[in-house]
């Protein structure tokens, strides 16, 4: 009977995350994700989880991206805008106030910051009638921007408080992150390991930052399916697929991109802070235009219908990047990304899918294939 | 002071970089819809030929440079085959397809991807853009490996212009001029030729032209070979110019872009127009300020302005006040 009870708790818990807009639609993908997490959990046992923990920073700037473009039909370059404007954004409040209390205000300030930005943006291009590939250039032009302008500012001049932005050296010494109020609570989760007894195993050290890191991720991916999965990520479907059509419905389409523009922003200033905490630095490289097309290039590899590949596809990319040593790297990069996006251009995880419907011997509706998703993006 | 044969100058040299970095990318961005992220290094292809052709070969510099753009436009057929169309490993699979799929048992068989392998990637901006995106590293990593991080440079011809306390390298001037005379090429091609009244028609409706009997096929791989061919041959004008490393391409893709994109639908007038505009913009804040990081902030805000308020390009607004004076008579 109690199993009874949980199991229906359960299936209305599940409810709110599944829908036609997210795969893994089923019992077998929650207890996989499941046991996803729980390898998270323990990856630190095995592996290098300091290396994890910035995949999974930059895994929310793929979501973020994923969220924008393959949910809202956005191509956006600036992710990196607002990502690196919240780096930056949390390294001058946090250097001039290098306290718990001022830097989680340097947290909450740098997502602002990043949605802000991104908000201002999205009213000057969307309001302004800009659309399709002129956004994508516009944000491209605005990397480039921030990208010139902060590689000068190595001068004195340009410094705000306490805080020197460095030019082409970046910003190096940003405080070390910790949350909470002084003197009430205070937690560091930067560069601290804390040891815990555990039985069978003896002491054991936990990576604060990667733990939380892992949680922002997970609850980001859950939020973010809820979203999408409810009436408002229908409407933001449905102005993908068709802008024209999804107006004469009485939607404004307008605010719809502005809404989801802002949010992404504010994700994308999100994964900005934390790798700006994590590298204790933060440089002009983010807004350069390798950086600016990475979050592209995972976005497509993953899928870009689909947030989970979003994820996914971070991790893989950037573990490969850094893990194939020697000048023949670039070389295997670049030929994989060219063999995905001509085998597979539907993105990896969509394919996945449409591999295991077709095991099923349900043909019938295959997710990867169905919407032509290239034209759905140039097409106005 | 704002001395004006300076800024004369500077001017005409933003304005030859634009209209030359764009002209490629015009035909293949405006024409095929393929964002070619490996722009830059289909400039490299051009100026690392031109160079080798004469510091290897001792080939004179003019020819040197035709070798350049002719070695880039074959180069670009290749990736036009291979990548951007897909041809070569449809091909291939089509060959390959059938013997494989006898061979394995009829569950892993049915996992085989059908038999056009690979979708062209015209008209696919995302895509095209992943793709490129992995044939640059390719090609810039590539060329490090073989090349080395440098390689030496050609002299820059020509001599210098001096005047008053000043001196300003004549070959720049002369590349003004070139830029000029690239675009009448551009323009005469596709205005005037038969292979030009091909390729507007595929533009315009691939299918209708189809139908009527173009071979639309080839037009896309002629036009992407020419496309490459303009690229390969400003990388040769820039070889005497910028330092000879593997990323050389990295500056000129987003002025490429930028100015194709403000330019609009209309690729020549566009590109002269673009051009004209973004490099005064570029040359007085420039010459104003006396940086130069303001000046090409300065032509990126312009730009932005650009596409806020004229959507369609300069051409398109052009195009917008024609029809309504036509109207108002």
């Amino acid at each position: 009977m109690a199993t009874a009870s949980t199991d229906g708790a359960l299936a209305s818990l599940r409810t709110r995350f599944e829908g036609p807009n997210t795969v893994g639609n089923s019992r077998g993908f929650w207890v996989a994700f499941l046991v996803a997490v729980a390898g998270l959990v323990v990856y630190p046992a095995f592996g290098d989880a300091g290396q994890l923990s910035l995949f999974l920073v930059l895994a929310l700037l793929g979501l973020s991206l994923s969220v924008v473009w393959g949910y809202a039909g956005v191509l956006s370059f600036g992710q990196v805008v607002f990502f690196g404007v919240g780096g930056y954004t949390f390294g001058v409040v946090s250097i001039n106030h290098a306290t718990p209390s001022g830097i989680t205000a340097a947290v909450v300030l740098g997502v602002v910051g990043g949605g802000l930005v991104a908000a201002l943006m999205g009213y000057f291009m969307f309001y302004g009638g800009v659309r399709d590939v002129y956004v994508t250039i516009i944000t491209l032009v605005s990397t480039m921007v921030m990208h010139t302008f902060m590689a000068q500012t190595a001068g004195s001049e340009w410094a705000i408080g306490d805080a020197a932005l460095g030019g082409f050296n970046g910003m190096p010494a940003i405080p070390l992150l910790a949350l909470g109020v002084d003197e009430v609570f205070t937690l560091q989760l930067v560069r601290n390991t804390v040891e815990l007894s555990a039985p069978l195993v003896g002491a054991v050290e936990f990576d604060l930052f990667y733990y939380f890191v892992v949680g922002v991720l997970v609850s980001t991916y859950l939020g973010l399916r809820a979203l999408v999965n409810s009436d408002y990520g229908r409407v933001m479907v449905a102005v993908r697929e068709d802008e024209d059509r999804t107006r004469m419905f009485g939607y404004d389409v307008k605010r719809v991109k502005l809404v989801v523009f802002t949010l992404g922003g504010a994700l994308a200033g999100l994964s900005g802070v934390l790798y700006a905490s994590r590298n204790i630095f933060i440089d002009p490289q983010v807004f350069g235009l390798t950086f600016a097309t990475l979050p592209v290039i995972w976005v497509s590899v993953g899928g870009r219908t689909s947030l989970l590949g979003a994820v996914v596809a971070t991790v893989a990319v950037e573990y490969l990047r850094v893990t194939i040593q020697g000048e023949w790297a670039l070389v295997v990069l670049g030929v994989l990304l060219l063999v995905f996006i001509l085998a597979l251009p539907g993105g990896l995880v969509p394919w996945f899918e449409g591999l295991r419907e077709r095991f099923r011997g349900n043909r019938a509706d295959v997710p990867g294939e169905a919407p032509d998703a290239p034209t759905e993006v140039t097409d106005s | 002071m704002v001395n004006g044969l300076n800024l004369a100058f500077q001017f005409l040299d933003s304005f030859a970089f634009i209209v030359l970095a764009a002209a490629g990318l015009a035909i293949i961005f405006g024409i095929m819809g393929v964002i070619n992220l490996a722009h830059g290094e289909f400039i490299l292809v051009g100026a690392y030929a031109t160079t080798l052709a004469v510091t290897g070969l001792s080939v004179p510099l003019p020819v040197a440079m035709l070798v350049g753009a002719v070695v880039t436009a074959a180069f670009g057929l290749v990736v036009e085959r291979t990548v951007i169309s897909g041809a070569v490993p449809n091909r291939l699979w089509a060959r390959l397809e059938p013997p494989l799929s006898a061979t394995l048992p009829d569950q892993a068989a049915a996992l085989l991807p059908g038999t056009p392998l690979v979708e062209p990637l015209y008209d696919r901006l995302a895509d095209s853009m992943v793709a490129t995106f992995g044939l640059s590293l390719v090609m810039v990593q590539g060329a490090r490996i073989v090349f080395g991080n440098s390689i030496d440079q050609v002299a820059t011809p020509l001599g210098e212009l001096s005047y008053g306390a000043f001196s300003y390298s004549a070959y720049r001037v002369v590349l003004a001029g070139v830029s000029v005379a690239v675009l009448a090429l551009v323009y005469y091609v596709f205005a005037y030729t038969d292979y030009g009244m091909r390729a507007r028609a595929v533009i315009q409706d691939d299918r209708t032209a189809r139908a009527m009997g173009v071979d639309t096929e080839r037009t896309y791989a002629a036009t992407f070979a020419f496309g490459s061919g303009l690229a390969g041959f400003t990388g040769a004008l820039f070889a005497p110019l910028v330092s000879m490393q593997p990323t050389l391409g990295g500056q000129f893709l987003v002025e490429a872009f930028v100015a194709v994109v403000v330019g609009g639908a209309s690729v020549v007038v566009g590109t002269v127009l673009s051009a004209g505009v973004l490099g005064a913009v570029e040359a007085s804040v420039t010459n104003y300020f006396d940086s130069q990081t303001f000046g090409r902030i300065a032509l990126l805000l312009a730009a932005i302005l650009a596409l806020r308020f004229l959507p369609g390009g300069i051409t398109g607004y052009i195009e917008r006040l024609r029809t309504r004076r036509r109207e108002d008579r």
